[in-house]
């Protein structure tokens, strides 16, 4: 086995006396898709708040062999480590073309490569150049989205943590992000996706771990957990019984 | 009144707009950034005005021992929290940031006392000997309470004006001082009106630096990052950028304002150790109607409250405060409503 891009072990994290995390561990390869599945509440999110340091928690976190912890979120993401947020986080006074500029902020880029990055992820998301001078405020769902995920790839990162990316939007512009999620990692990026959506997960996943009240239920390739009577009947709505 | 005279009040008007358009900057630069409404910017203006008095009579200005004592207690505000998190390794920097930059304009000013300089060796030793005190009192009292609510901010914000005005008691006494103009002679406008060239001056400097803060927050990155750090804190920590850092620049720039405006007003009138209040209060005013958010609406309602204050002064030298707060309560009323409308619509594009 090739080690581990990122391994998390026995995670615990609370809010308060409440326990959201409780011992999770999980693993993931460099240029692997790993996704994580579950119901409302299972501590998806949590779990990666923690890993990018937006959460305190305690058990082992390790990127690429290094302890994160003691490092804060701004130093993750020097390193590499790139959170798409669940309300993504946008700065919604600024134009695309500056929050798409901030996202590169950590790598203190000089002009021509601030350019060809930018040209980049226009060429990924037309879209966003054509409104490169509108305010992401006024932005649709979708295209709120692709800028969020945008913002991301201007940071170059080592691994990306997509949270809810389909939440509230249509099928098609989720099977278009997602295909352009899967060309990342042509590209060496690794991907964490949490998803509410459990058959576009596992459809775009090598891997997946299913969280349920904060501890791991199951884990396994992608297919097998597909395939899994369980997960069938409790989160891709086609199993035998129909409660 | 005849055109003389709205003439004359209007120039005045505008000189003093021009300073409360400097100090409404700095007051929104902070706040928006730190969501500190920072009383004591009036103060760090008077200190300005008392050390470029100070350099004039030839002393050594008194600022330098408040801003090392400052400096101190940063330090160990720093230190004691390396200790708490065991990362003492990191105490050369601690050392370098919080003790021996806010040194150097220090050491500045101690060299220029008392030389045969010209006069703008004094004005700049003036302004840089008071950028790094908002930086350090805001490390010492406003970062640990970074997260409390805008209220307790308020009232520990208000705590600090009456700490350093007390220390400007202590540091520089109950006597005023008034500097020699900056810039001497008039100047006549077409149509034979004079027009005193340290006024001129007052309303070049805000024309100049509003134009330089445009260009910072529209067309650098790190003055686009102040702006996220002001949108949105999370998403700004998410690229990377560090709140505490974005917000020790906006409280250097909020201080460096501060001192441009001691310098520009120490000429015009006499200055005391409390003087500052009532700038920063009317200034105050002015941000407020840009909302404590709008830098172009804050710099309109910064002319306006000089252009009333000229005005009330000469229909009334007593009441010219009353006029100017009393301002406040129509632009309250607007906003208000307006803020409200703007709710209404937000919950209908939600719904």
């Amino acid at each position: 086995m090739t080690a581990a891009l990122l391994e998390i072990g026995d995670l615990h994290v609370s809010y308060g006396r409440v326990e959201a995390v409780c011992g999770v561990s999980l693993s993931l390869a460099p240029g692997q898709i790993v996704s994580v599945i579950g119901p409302n509440g299972a501590g998806k999110t949590t779990l990666l708040a923690a890993t990018m340091g937006l959460l305190p928690s305690t058990g082992t976190l390790r990127f690429e062999g290094e302890d994160l912890r003691g490092l804060d979120v701004e130093a993750r993401v020097e390193r590499g480590l790139c959170l798409v947020p669940e309300k993504r986080e946008l700065f919604g006074d600024l134009s695309v073309q500056d929050n798409l500029q901030l996202g590169a902020y950590a790598k203190r880029l000089n002009g021509s490569t601030m350019g060809r990055r930018l040209q980049s992820v226009y060429a990924l998301f037309p879209r966003l150049a054509e409104r490169r001078s509108q305010l992401a405020r006024t932005l649709s769902g979708g295209e709120q989205q692709m800028l969020a995920l945008g913002r991301a790839l201007m940071s170059a990162p080592r691994l990306l943590m997509l949270d809810e990316p389909s939440l509230g939007l249509a099928p098609l512009i989720v099977c278009e992000i997602l295909a352009i999620v899967r060309t990342l990692r042509e590209d060496g990026v690794s991907i964490l996706l949490v998803e509410q959506n459990a058959r576009v997960a596992l459809e775009n996943s090598d891997h997946g771990y299913v969280l349920e009240s904060g501890e791991v239920a199951l884990s396994g390739a992608s297919s097998i957990l597909a395939g899994d009577a369980r997960v069938q009947a409790t989160y891709l709505g086609g199993g035998t019984d129909d409660d | 009144m005849n055109w003389d005279v709205a003439l004359i009040l209007t120039v005045g008007g505008l000189a003093t707009g021009s300073v409360y358009l400097l100090a409404g900057l700095g007051l929104v630069l902070i706040f928006s950034v730190t969501r500190v409404v920072f009383v004591p910017f009036g103060d760090i203006a008077a200190f300005a005005a008392l050390s470029l008095a100070a350099f004039e009579t030839g002393t050594t200005p008194p600022t330098i021992g408040l801003v090392l004592t400052l400096a101190s207690l940063a330090v160990v505000a720093e230190l004691w929290q390396l200790m708490r998190r065991r990362e003492l390794a990191r105490m050369p920097r601690v050392l370098m940031v919080w003790g021996l930059l806010p040194a150097l304009p220090c050491l500045a000013a101690w060299w220029v006392t008392g030389r045969n300089l010209p006069a703008i060796a004094g004005i700049v030793a003036s302004i840089l000997l008071v950028v790094p005190i908002a930086p350090l009192i805001a490390r010492i009292a406003l970062r640990p309470i970074a997260d409390a609510s805008v209220l307790v901010l308020l009232i520990a914000s208000l705590a600090l004006h009456f700490l350093l005005s007390g220390l400007g008691l202590l540091f520089f006494g109950p006597e005023g001082s008034r500097t020699h103009p900056l810039v001497a002679g008039a100047t006549t406008l077409p149509g034979g009106f004079p027009v005193s060239m340290q006024v001129l001056l007052m309303i070049a400097s805000a024309i100049v630096l509003s134009g330089l803060f445009y260009l910072l927050f529209e067309r650098t990155l790190h003055g686009k990052a102040l702006r996220a750090t002001a949108i949105n804190r999370v998403g700004a920590r998410l690229v990377g950028i560090r709140p505490a850092r974005t917000a020790a620049l906006a409280y250097g720039g909020g201080s460096l304002l501060a001192g441009l405006i001691g310098v520009l007003i120490a000429p015009v009138t006499t200055i005391y150790y409390d003087s500052g209040f009532i700038i920063g209060l009317k200034a105050f005013v002015a941000a407020i109607i840009g909302g404590l958010a709008s830098y172009p609406l804050t710099a309109l309602g910064a002319l306006a409250v000089g252009l009333v204050e000229s005005f009330a002064s000469f229909w009334s030298g007593a009441l010219k405060d009353v006029f100017v707060f009393g301002t406040l309560i129509p632009v309250l009323l607007l906003r208000s409503l307006l803020a409200s409308r703007i709710e209404e619509e937000e919950e209908e594009i939600d719904e």
